[in-house]
């Protein structure tokens, strides 16, 4: 029998390649982070010796670290992928940002109205994300074809009963499906990937001194100049990285010495805190996620 | 999550940690329960006692508390499972959620299903990719109708591993009699569903005893704790043989020289250079090369995900079989199956729906529905339709043939969905019983006169006119006067209408919706022999259902079925009245009148659509016949 780890990647390679036979115009998105790396690496082996059969979507709000950007570009460039960077130039023309916008606003502009403006651009039936049922409580219901009304609204009621490995892609005109194609895997099963396949993902998930402000109980590194400063802050250096990578202004870094896959897999078996925990847009009530996705966000 | 006692910080030992971590096996087992059985308190405390919460959910818990209006002096662990905002205000659980823990043992997917009648659908949901599950009772509520029902889809979608809990003991003074009483009876009810394999242990979520540790309340109990029975229970294996399956999912043509199956092995395991067959068109053939996630191997295993080369080209595409030649799973197009049916709108004997398998299609109708079980008396019933969450037993026939074998055999081969036609929904799922032999019986008859060369004996081209619209719109008196028009020019034609059909072969049906759906079906069958025969056939009837017109669109080839929309408005149908039929409905002296009571479903995209609210019967009959011109029914100079 396989192992553990053979077993997801096979069921991951498995549903990589039904989206692939039951839709006309899927597309991975694509977020830079360790889960997209994973997706892509599983995407690679489930259509080898061809290449990745679909394009990749990056939803970029222009506040993304500027290390994810430079990391995006040279994954595209060496794996030959066709890379859709797209950004919601409205919100941009509007003055959209995460500081005098608020979080909530900028989030549904920069990211949900993106994500849905891009995908009906392209006339995407099918859009592959990385979510993982473990992440958070609303998660833990979503189902691997995940359908999606003609305004992306997600209904959890009219969800589909989905049995044994028999995915139900037909849909209406207009209609589109969000696929998960790591449900299954945890947080943990993710990084032993990374190290069993030694894939590639940004440094930011590694520890180092970055220069970070403290709000709220969260660390923000101050990735460039556009950061606004309190008066009384300044940024000091402290050895931090990343649990998940987002825009900078709103992804908090926690302190950590590890600076090795195998030193982040010891971390997170000693850690007291799990991963969403670093992302202020997931606090501001209990069942939040639920009504981001509800409205079209991943 | 993973077990964090096991590591001490800077240990050295966390390669051979991984090592370990990666060689467990991994369980998925459901658990179910009805309403307030207090199943995801016991799941919440089965993942915090085996230590895999991180501290964070545990806060956020605490903080959920003050916004529940659920009471109680400690942790509450349903809390942690329940997490649809609709869910939480009500406290109950409605979808399937899925839960991952490690212990040292075992990696586990945990299935939480909900309690609710309702909601059964989503319960085989969860219970199909399960392979050992545990179901709640609630000791001071004993055995009931949802415990029944849980058990028998557990039993139904073949998982023969369950664990009891006799959950809420400290309600009940852990009274051993209590717990005995609840043990016997499921004891007795299990044995008659099939399910002899079964742990029944007493529990309760609040004090732990028993979830995972042996409590002290309990000293009459003499078995494992839940956990350790989840920890040591070994799933099956298939029984047949260890021959090789793959359903082929995917054909990878990477360049012009290379043509790849993709699938993933469901059974045994596969050799580079091993004989397989291919279904259904049955061609042996040799495995030249196989790609495995690690790269090219000699030798893959079952739950791989592979990439196969072989020897010679033949034709295969997705939905195709992949075989060991020995033990092959049948190949048929009509089976006996068990379904569930998952859809608000009923299920009837004759409608058609997409039947989909792990990785093939097919149309289906369901030929026949023998009966559907009561679940909690297990008796059958004889039925003419199923409603949400009823089960029954009924034949399936298919238009074109597949693989399959008996659920129990196999679940891959023996299980498929329905998919409704028209809104694209999952409305049953099902577990074949057997193949009917009929379909391999019966070979049609192989007749060297066919309905083209009947037809062009009659000299002309066979095709129906199907006339649908309300009851009073005008479809018969037109029909009538194109038929006149047509037989004047010397063409070989026949009219259907409610009144002939009815009459005779259609005696024996009324106006429910499962008969108009069965009347049509027949109406379809014979509109299709009169074609076969030569015929133009001029088909007029309410037929007020989307779903049987297409059936019979689809019984004929593309250019012989043409729908023609008589789309008078209900109030002008009411005025004229031509029967009394709109009066009598009116005042219910005819119920399931179509447009009054019972809906009329219009064609989105008919051949034609007639207004006869304007003109006259004689222009619109004028109409079609210069359609029927344009279609190249009739000569243009007729």
């Amino acid at each position: 029998m396989p192992n553990h780890l053979e077993q997801l990647e096979s069921e991951s390679i498995f549903i990589l390649r039904e989206i692939v036979a039951q839709f006309r115009k899927p597309v991975m998105l694509y977020s830079v982070g360790k889960d997209s790396s994973v997706m892509l690496h599983l995407a690679e082996k489930a259509f080898f010796p061809a290449p990745i059969p679909f394009p990749v979507l990056h939803v970029d709000t222009t506040w993304k670290f500027k290390e994810m950007i430079s990391f995006r570009d040279r994954v595209a460039l060496d794996k030959k992928l066709e890379l859709i960077a797209y950004t919601n130039e409205e919100g941009i023309k509007k003055g959209i940002n995460p500081f005098s916008s608020g979080s909530a606003v900028y989030i549904e502009v920069m990211k949900t109205e993106a994500l849905k403006k891009a995908l009906d651009h392209y006339g995407f039936d099918a859009a592959i994300g990385g979510a993982r049922r473990d992440e958070e409580k609303s998660r833990a219901k979503e189902r691997i074809f995940s359908i999606r009304n003609s305004s992306h609204r997600w209904d959890p009621k009219r969800q589909r009963p989905e049995l044994w490995k028999i995915f139900n892609g037909k849909i209406k005109k207009d209609e589109s499906i969000r696929a998960f194609p790591l449900s299954n895997w945890t947080e943990f099963d993710v990084w032993h990937y990374i190290y069993e396949e030694k894939i590639d993902i940004p440094s930011l998930y590694f520890a180092k001194p970055r220069p970070v402000v403290r709000r709220e109980n969260t660390l923000i590194v101050v990735d460039d100049e556009r950061l606004p400063l309190e008066r009384n802050e300044s940024p000091i250096l402290r050895p931090v990285r990343f649990r998940s990578l987002g825009c900078y202004p709103l992804t908090g870094a926690v302190e950590s010495e590890a600076s090795t896959v195998l030193e982040i897999l010891e971390e997170m078996m000693l850690s007291k805190s799990s991963e969403r925990v670093g992302r202020l847009i997931d606090n501001d009530a209990g069942a939040s996620m639920e009504e981001k996705k509800q409205e079209g966000y991943f | 999550m993973v077990h964090r006692s096991e590591v001490r910080v800077g240990s050295p030992k966390i390669k051979k940690y991984l090592d370990q971590h990666l060689r467990k096996d991994r369980l998925r087992f459901v658990a179910c329960g009805s309403v307030d059985d207090g199943k995801s308190s016991l799941l919440g405390r089965l993942v915090f006692d085996s230590d895999g919460l991180y501290e964070d959910q545990i806060n956020s818990l605490k903080l959920d508390r003050k916004i529940s209006s659920k009471k109680g002096k400690i942790l509450d662990f349903s809390l942690l499972f329940d997490g649809l905002l609709a869910e939480r205000e009500q406290g109950i659980t409605i979808d399937v959620a899925y839960r991952y823990l490690s212990t040292k043992k075992r990696n586990f997917i945990i299935i939480d299903t909900p309690g609710h009648e309702q909601y059964t659908r989503n319960m085989a949901t969860g219970a199909s990719n399960a392979e050992a599950a545990i179901i709640l009772v609630d000791a001071r509520r004993g055995l009931l109708e949802q415990t029944r029902r849980h058990s028998f889809i557990i039993s139904l979608l073949g998982i023969k591993h369950v664990a009891v809990a006799v959950n809420k003991m400290d309600l009940v003074d852990w009274s051993q009699k209590i717990f005995q009483c609840i043990s016997d009876e499921y004891t007795s009810f299990a044995s008659k569903i099939g399910l002899t394999q079964t742990l029944i242990v007493p529990t309760s979520a609040v004090t732990g005893e028993n979830i995972c540790q042996i409590g002290n309340n309990t000293p009459w109990y003499e078995g494992g704790t839940l956990l350790d029975y989840l920890e040591n229970v070994k799933p099956d294996h298939k029984s047949f043989s260890s021959e090789f399956r793959m359903p082929v999912q995917w054909v990878n043509r990477a360049n012009q020289n290379f043509r790849g199956l993709c699938g993933t092995i469901s059974n045994g395991t596969l050799r580079v250079g091993q004989k397989i067959t291919a279904l259904p068109s049955d061609i042996v053939t040799t495995v030249e090369r196989i790609i495995s996630p690690r790269g090219d191997v000699d030798l893959a295993n079952e739950g791989t995900a592979i990439t196969l080369t072989l020897a010679n080209e033949i034709d295969i595409s997705r939905g195709d079989y992949l075989s060991g030649i020995k033990n092959k799973p049948e190949v048929t197009d009509q089976f006996k199956a068990t379904i569930v049916w998952m859809d608000k709108k009923p299920l009837f004997s004759g409608r058609i729906y997409i039947l989909r398998t792990s990785s093939g299609f097919a149309i289906a109708q369901i030929t026949s529905l023998h009966h559907k079980v009561d679940l909690s008396t297990l008796i059958s019933h004889s039925t003419k339709s199923l409603s949400l969450n009823e089960i029954g037993i009924c034949n399936i026939a298919l238009d074109r043939v597949i693989p399959l074998d008996n659920y129990k055999k196999d679940k891959e081969t023996g299980s498929f969905i329905l998919i409704d036609r028209s809104d694209c929904s999952t409305v049953a799922c099902g577990m074949v019983e057997h193949s009917l032999r009929r379909a391999q019986n019966i070979i049609p008859f192989k007749v060297h006169l066919d309905k083209k060369a009947r037809a062009s004996a009659n000299q002309q081209k066979a095709c129906v006119i199907w006339f649908t619209g309300l009851s009073g719109a005008g479809k018969s008196t037109i029909a009538d006067l194109v038929e006149y028009k047509l037989h004047s020019s010397g063409f070989k034609t026949m009219s259907l209408d409610g009144d002939n059909m009815r009459s005779g072969l259609n005696r024996d049906l009324g106006f429910t919706e499962a008969d108009r759906v069965e009347n049509i079906r027949r109406v379809a069958e014979v509109t299709k022999l009169m074609v076969d025969a030569g015929l133009i056939v001029l088909a007029s009837f309410i037929s007020p259902f989307r779903s049987e017109r297409q059936f019979a669109r689809d019984l004929l080839e593309e250019d012989e079925f043409y729908e023609v929309f008589i789309d008078t408005p209900i109030e002008i149908c009411e005025k004229r009245d031509p029967k009394g039929l709109y009066k009598k409905a009116k005042s219910g002296l005819l119920p399931n009148f179509t447009g009054i009571d019972s809906p009329y479903e219009e064609p989105a995209n008919p051949d034609l659509r007639l207004d006869t609210t304007e003109e006259e019967p004689e222009t619109q009959a004028n109409k079609i016949i210069s359609f029927l011109k344009e279609k190249g029914i009739l000569k243009w100079w007729l």
